[in-house]
């Protein structure tokens, strides 16, 4: 497909004809599963959709492992503990360094570990005999070599097989060594995407981390800000605006934290959740153990970003706070109007699509709305009913068989900890109009007609691009190629390709200016895919290569510079 | 090379079966070589005298890459050939894992030949229990064992055991070469032992290749870690095994087993298992 084709006027399609498309090249058996999976939007109305089940076989999806959620997501960034993962040599390889969640230290003698990829290297012998002895070689070595606070011990597939009790081993090791030592059963078959990871993983932070430090807060305004892994610096830029407001942020969950911090998390005031679908485990527990209340936010698009901020500023009842707020929000708006004037001229009505995450695909919306796009279509990878439906359906999600292989815990009130001013609190805020645990999901706040796709699929994706023609599609590096091949930019939105911070209004300017270049840049019309003939004899040729003429006198003028480089030698 | 796998239900006879019966063709001048696929490393145990045998993963663990056949290969009764696989200690590791890297290595070593380079006229896979797991099944898939002969009783849970295997090996006879050979009859004395296993044979497509009586005389040898043939060549249940080994050297009965559902298997208990 090239430019010129995706910019002639097509047969509109409507969403449901749309659907038909995708569909109709699906065995019946499988397209009727699909069918689940894609829905119509009405706002008003919301459908129910298929989510958080088996990816069928055959087709090309892009979700991850468990163990993927578990260490790459949740825990991976956690950044003074080492994370060591116990399986053959390629997971731990292949899950270093790819999520570009950034951390530094911050103090003289700080660590960070992020930079090591630590595995346990299990061979045929472990396999065999068991990979109990080896594991508990590797937590030695790196105690003995690096010292850290705490170590965690991930399970890839294998050590579901064959048995190995990891969380044995990290018992005796923490004895042996007297240092925090867990592990996780994040093997990763043990559920349909890498959501069942995430899931393992707040209960690992939960049991063995959260409440270790009782620590009080001094600062009027604590709160933790989860489900924000600072990709590209995005949590760099959140605490700096809530800095200038007034707000201490006492843990994120987990971008650019450290052990200490995570243990003192119970202390805050607030919880405010980011991802909704990676984290809400955590929330729901602390509340549960320690009182603390919590509230949806969502600091990407300049609206979004005043919006959630007021909302912190109301949940502390301080006039002082609220007024500062304001100001913030006045003095950022006003720096960021330029840019968002300037790249809302030219992009204005452009069309996006978004696949991605469990919460990204949702937020990201909110910056292209902010420069005047339309989002056509959007759905995430892995997320469940309640992050598109919003979490009014929880009591109705089925829960199946793979769900239940997943540990709920029992979480009950801490006897000494638990705070019920907070629960007096909250009843009079929501009193007063104040919600809390309020996630809405995606879908009601996108259009009418816009096609919402769950888990989607390379042929679907291809579908799209072909039908309707979006400008724009933000989604992960396992598409990334198959939409630029197409002609159509593609962000990542995972890892932000080489880019970011795009949080709040500082990071907002960088992904206008970053959506206006790949909107317009004219790289594009110079892709002619080989099997497309265009020149003159039938040979291949790309639209925009040199004339002979130019490329001879490029020859010479290379060649005269090689003789000068060479006399001068 | 005849290449022959013993499965039954646990506990049913197999290993003893296997040695006592190879015991049988080597006296008769066959070149056999026995693979013992079981952690517990104890199929050799009557053709070497005792547990003298270091088993192939133990080697593999304590030498490395640098294992030699002599390492992992003892000669033991009248020239016959045995190798332990070995596996992990129980509750730990993967045991299935552990036979195909077994078997893997003694291919490498180019185990399937006797200490003078001469082939092999047979290799018996002594594999431990039920087909339970992928491992399990290792020597009946890809041809590794070609011809599978099921120890069994008259007693149910062997029954159901020997038809749950007949299975495993229906899964693999459909892609590969491997066929059901017979079942042995290792008897405890249940009623109408042999006439049912006789029927239960023939329901299944295949023949009871041989009906073994139970004799004290076996456990009498066991004791003395011989086989029967090695400890009293001269007792009647030395013709037996020798008849045995006979059967499977003759034996041209090989087909892809027909297992039965459990109604059928119930309904043949009723009409043999009780005397009245």
């Amino acid at each position: 497909m090239t430019t010129e084709e995706t910019s002639c006027d097509a047969p509109e399609l409507s969403a449901e004809q749309l659907k038909e498309e995708m569909l109709k090249d699906y065995p019946s058996k499988t397209a009727k599963k699909r069918a689940k999976q894609m829905v119509v939007n009405d706002p008003d109305a919301i459908p129910e959709i298929g989510a958080n089940s088996r990816t069928t076989p055959g087709l090309i999806t892009q979700r991850g492992c468990t163990y993927a959620g578990c260490r790459g997501v949740v825990i991976g960034p956690i950044h003074d503990i080492l994370h060591i993962t116990h399986g053959p040599i390629g997971c731990g390889y292949y899950s270093w360094l790819t999520r570009r969640n950034m951390a530094k230290s911050v103090n003289k003698g700080d660590t960070n570990y992020l930079q090591y990829a630590m595995s346990t290297d299990m061979l045929e012998e472990q396999i065999v005999f068991g990979g109990e002895k080896k594991l508990k070689q590797a937590i030695q070595e790196a105690y003995d070599i690096f010292k850290p606070k705490a170590i965690s011990i991930y399970s890839t597939c294998p050590v579901g097989l064959i048995g190995d009790d990891v969380h044995a081993v990290a018992k005796e090791m923490k004895e042996t060594l007297g240092i925090n030592v867990f592990a996780f059963s994040c093997e990763g078959y043990r559920g349909v995407s890498q959501s069942a990871g995430h899931h393992i993983a707040n209960n690992g932070v939960f049991k063995h981390i959260v409440g270790l430090d009782d620590t009080p807060q001094t600062h009027p305004y604590t709160i933790n800000v989860l489900g924000e892994y600072n990709i590209g610096g995005d949590s760099w830029e959140i605490d700096a605006l809530l800095r200038k407001c007034g707000i201490h942020v006492v843990s994120t969950l987990s971008g650019d934290v450290n052990y200490e911090q995570i243990k003192n998390a119970h202390t805050a005031h607030l919880n405010t959740i980011m991802c909704h679908r990676s984290i809400n485990y955590m929330a729901e527990m602390m509340e549960k153990k320690f009182g603390i209340p919590w509230i949806k936010v969502n600091f990407i698009g300049a609206d979004q970003t005043a919006k959630s901020l007021r909302k912190v500023a109301a949940f502390f009842e301080s006039k002082e706070l609220s007024d500062r707020v304001e100001e913030v929000i006045a003095q950022e708006m006003a720096a960021l109007k330029p840019v968002r004037d300037e790249v809302t001229a030219r992009c204005k009505g452009k069309k996006a699509a978004l696949f991605v995450g469990g919460s990204r695909a949702h937020h990201y919306q909110d910056l292209f709305k902010d420069m005047g796009m339309e989002v056509l279509s959007a759905g995430y990878e892995f997320a469940h009913r309640d992050d598109y439906e919003g979490r009014a359906v929880l009591p109705n999600i089925k829960v199946d068989a793979d769900s239940r292989n997943i540990e709920e815990l029992t979480v009950e009130e801490d006897p000494q900890r638990f705070r019920s001013e907070f629960v007096d609190k909250k009843k009079r805020l929501e009193d007063s109009g104040f919600t809390f645990s309020d996630y809405n999901g995606m879908m009601t706040e996108m259009k009418k007609n816009t096609l919402i796709i769950d888990d989607i699929s390379h042929h679907e994706i291809e579908k799209l691009i072909k039908l309707w023609k979006p400008d724009i599609i933000g989604s992960g590096i396992k598409d990334k190629f198959v939409v630029e091949k197409m002609g159509i930019p593609c962000k990542q939105l995972h890892s932000y390709d080489y880019g970011g911070p795009y949080a709040v209004f500082t990071g907002a300017a960088n992904f206008y200016r970053e959506v206006d270049r790949m909107l317009h840049t004219k790289v594009w019309q110079f892709v002619v895919p080989p099997w497309q003939k265009t020149g003159a004899n039938g040979a291949a040729k790309p639209r925009y290569a040199p004339s002979k003429d130019k490329r001879e006198k490029a020859n010479e003028a290379w060649k005269k510079n090689a003789e000068a480089v060479e006399e001068a030698a | 090379m005849r290449k022959v796998a013993i499965y039954g239900k646990g506990g049913i006879g197999k290993s003893t079966t296997t040695q006592n019966t190879v015991a049988g063709l080597v006296e008769m001048g066959k070149k056999v070589m026995v693979v013992g696929c079981d952690p517990k490393a104890d199929s050799t145990r009557l053709l070497l005298g005792g547990l003298a045998q270091r088993s192939v993963l133990d080697t593999l663990r304590e030498e490395g890459e640098d294992v030699e056949l002599a390492d992992i290969r003892a000669g033991g009764y009248c020239q016959s050939l045995c190798v332990e696989s070995g596996g992990p200690e129980p509750g730990v590791g993967c045991a299935g894992r552990g036979i195909i890297t077994s078997i893997n290595m003694l291919e490498q070593l180019d185990a399937y030949k006797t200490e003078a380079g001469d082939p092999l006229d047979y290799v018996f896979y002594d594999v431990l229990g039920d087909v339970v797991c992928g491992g399990f099944a290792m020597p009946i898939r890809e041809g590794k064992a070609e011809e599978i002969y099921i120890v069994c009783s008259g007693e149910m849970m062997a029954m159901y055991a020997a038809n749950n295997i007949s299975k495993g090996i229906l899964k693999f006879a459909q892609s590969g070469v491997v066929r059901l050979g017979g079942l042995i009859c290792n008897s405890r004395k249940v009623d109408n032992e042999r006439e049912m296993i006789e029927q239960f044979a023939k329901q299944l497509g295949t023949q009871m290749i041989h009906f073994v009586p139970r004799d004290n005389d076996v456990q009498r040898a066991e004791i003395n870690r011989k086989t029967v043939i090695e400890w009293n060549p001269e007792c009647p249940q030395a013709d037996e095994y020798r008849a045995l080994a006979n059967a499977i050297d003759g034996n041209d009965m090989f087909v892809v087993p027909k297992p039965l559902q459990m109604d059928q298997l119930e309904k043949l208990l009723m009409d043999f298992g009780l005397m009245d």
